[in-house]
């Protein structure tokens, strides 16, 4: 680990059974000529929820779509930096983003289904991936909608428009999709902001019953989620990392003056 | 008070200019409808879908030949302008966004949806019949193409771009690459809309006759051949309305209505189609 000021290490003790999953190095980032984030250091842990918060426009949206490489998308974004998963950098441009994005998956702010049924739905990513028989493929998914606590819901209902589900069982379909391929890491966008609170409940409680199988980023606008959920939380102000740790000392004994004043309401 | 009374006649000034010109509108629209009915109905009968049109100077004869012709003109000029207007509108709205390229294809596009149809006409007449040597189906159903090419590229592009980018970026993000997003998510999400466009089209030129008069010009026999002239029911309206012949006209009125019958049911289906299709729309 580099000892820039920046470096966050987070407390190797608690975590020592789990293994780094990811680690950014001195990750910065450009829209255009702006720097958004300024040399960040982080590790993500496996089978941990890793919460990001801080006020809007701090960088927290932006390096979660540097970690899939989603920015890729768009001209004019550049990322310097490493950002390692499983050691290999995946910000090195020989690396497939498909591929990438198979091991790495992102649930949006907005439930996004497709415009098929909710089986085809969850289907996607695995007819991507790979050729599989009929009925491994029912089995993936059915498997896929009880990990996102929505197949009660819609065991009935497979060859229904993804659409017509409600919001909420929209995003847990969502959910189901990403985790269907059953990638490493899932990476969460405000998952629950365009939510009503039951629906808000029950995504919390499925992320609880995937923590312990997959390494989750989540960013949050919604700092009592980010303290439900997470076992560590990183706090971003102004493309900076201020601070990162696990989520009960963040929220009870920050070391930044910034990172209390934001966890006590004084600003954002 | 009397402010008050004067923003009141004002907003009855305007409310009643705009209806009036609604009115207007509307009125010359129901007179070309009536005049249609009224001319038009009366020439309908079994003859009409089965005979060929007349020779001149003998009476009865039907549209048979011309609808025939009108008939595939359109499919064609349909089955050649419309994927490369899709694949250019899907390359407008997906790949080339923003790019120097995208932004003269968009202005050229412009330029050629407003176009006059008989220039297009004077165009497929060079590019085809001139070499030829003579008149053909073929080089009309070119010339309805370029007309329906732009109408495509516009509305493809449009519905497209409607699709929410999340969705596009919820398939990247599960690892697919920009093409199988767009078939499999874009085209589906926007089908409703590129459907609507790709009736208009037929709509716009289905009933085109300036391009054709250079190009398909018109055969009063049946004729299967597209390297012939082949008849069709614009010019054939075109042709018998101004004859002097009784019978002649009646056709004439007859296939009046008739594109303007099959135009409207293409716009109810349209119409149905949007509704039932409709993106985020709720089936199941």
């Amino acid at each position: 680990m580099s000892a820039s000021p920046d470096a966050v290490l987070l407390d190797e003790r608690s975590d020592a059974e789990r293994e780094v999953k990811i680690e950014v190095r001195d990750l910065s980032f450009y829209y255009g000529s702006t720097l958004a984030l300024k040399g960040i250091n982080l590790k993500l842990l496996d089978r941990s929820i890793t919460a990001f918060i801080g006020p809007s426009g701090c960088g927290k949206s932006t390096l979660l779509r540097v970690l899939n490489r989603m920015y890729s998308l768009y001209g004019g974004q550049r990322a310097t930096g490493e950002v390692l998963l499983d050691g290999e950098n995946i910000l090195d441009p020989s690396v497939d983003v498909a591929s990438l994005r198979f091991r790495v998956g992102m649930v949006f702010q907005k439930p996004t289904p497709f415009p098929m049924s909710v089986f085809d739905n969850v289907a996607f990513g695995l007819r991507l991936s790979q050729r599989m028989p009929r009925r491994a493929l029912a089995e993936r998914v059915e498997a896929a909608l009880r990990d996102a606590a929505l197949w009660e819901e819609v065991k009935d209902k497979l060859g229904h428009d993804g659409r017509s589900l409600s919001g909420g069982q929209q995003q847990r379909l969502c959910i189901a999709r990403t985790i269907a391929v059953r990638p490493e890491v899932v990476l969460f966008d405000e998952p629950t902001a365009a939510l009503d609170p039951i629906s808000t409940l029950r995504i919390e409680e499925t992320l609880q019953s995937l923590r312990e199988r997959f390494c989750i980023g989540i960013v949050t606008h919604n700092l009592q989620q980010a303290a439900r959920v997470s076992n560590v939380t990183a706090f971003m102000y102004l493309g900076e990392l201020i601070e990162a740790g696990p989520t009960e000392q963040m929220f009870t004994a920050p070391r930044d003056r910034r990172t209390d004043d934001y966890v006590t309401g004084r600003f954002g | 008070m009397r402010r008050r009374t004067i923003r009141r006649l004002k907003n009855v000034a305007a409310l009643g200019l705009s209806a009036a010109a609604t009115l207007i509108g509307l009125a010359f629209l129901g007179a070309i409808l009536w005049t249609l009915f009224a001319e038009g109905l009366s020439g309908f009968s079994v003859s009409l879908f089965t005979q060929m049109t007349p020779p001149p100077g003998s009476s009865g004869g039907g549209l048979l030949n011309a609808i025939y012709g009108s008939v595939i003109l359109t499919l064609l000029g349909i089955s050649m302008g419309a994927p490369v207007g899709v694949l250019a509108g899907t390359y407008l709205a997906e790949y080339g966004r923003s790019s120097r390229l995208s932004t003269a294809v968009r202005f050229i596009n412009d330029v050629l949806l407003s176009a006059p149809s008989i220039i297009i006409g004077l165009f497929a007449y060079e590019l085809v019949v001139a070499p030829m040597g003579h008149f053909s189906a073929i080089s009309g159903a070119l010339a309805l193409a370029i007309i329906a090419m732009p109408v495509i590229v516009r509305t493809t592009e449009d519905m497209l771009t409607l699709v929410p980018q999340g969705m596009k970026d919820a398939s990247t993000a599960l690892g697919a690459y920009p093409w199988r997003t767009i078939v499999s998510v874009a085209y589906p999400a926007a089908r409703s809309g590129m459907v609507t466009g790709l009736l208009l089209a037929v709509a716009r030129i289905s009933g085109e006759s300036a391009p054709l008069l250079f190009t398909a010009l018109n055969n009063q026999f049946w004729s299967t051949n597209l390297r012939e002239p082949i008849a069709n029911l614009p010019v054939v309206i075109f042709t018998f309305a101004l004859s002097p012949y009784q019978n002649w006209q009646q056709l004439a009125w007859s296939a009046a209505l008739l594109i303007t019958l099959t135009i409207l049911v293409l716009s109810i289906i349209a119409r149905i189609a949007v509704s039932r299709l409709s993106p985020g729309g709720r089936r199941g």
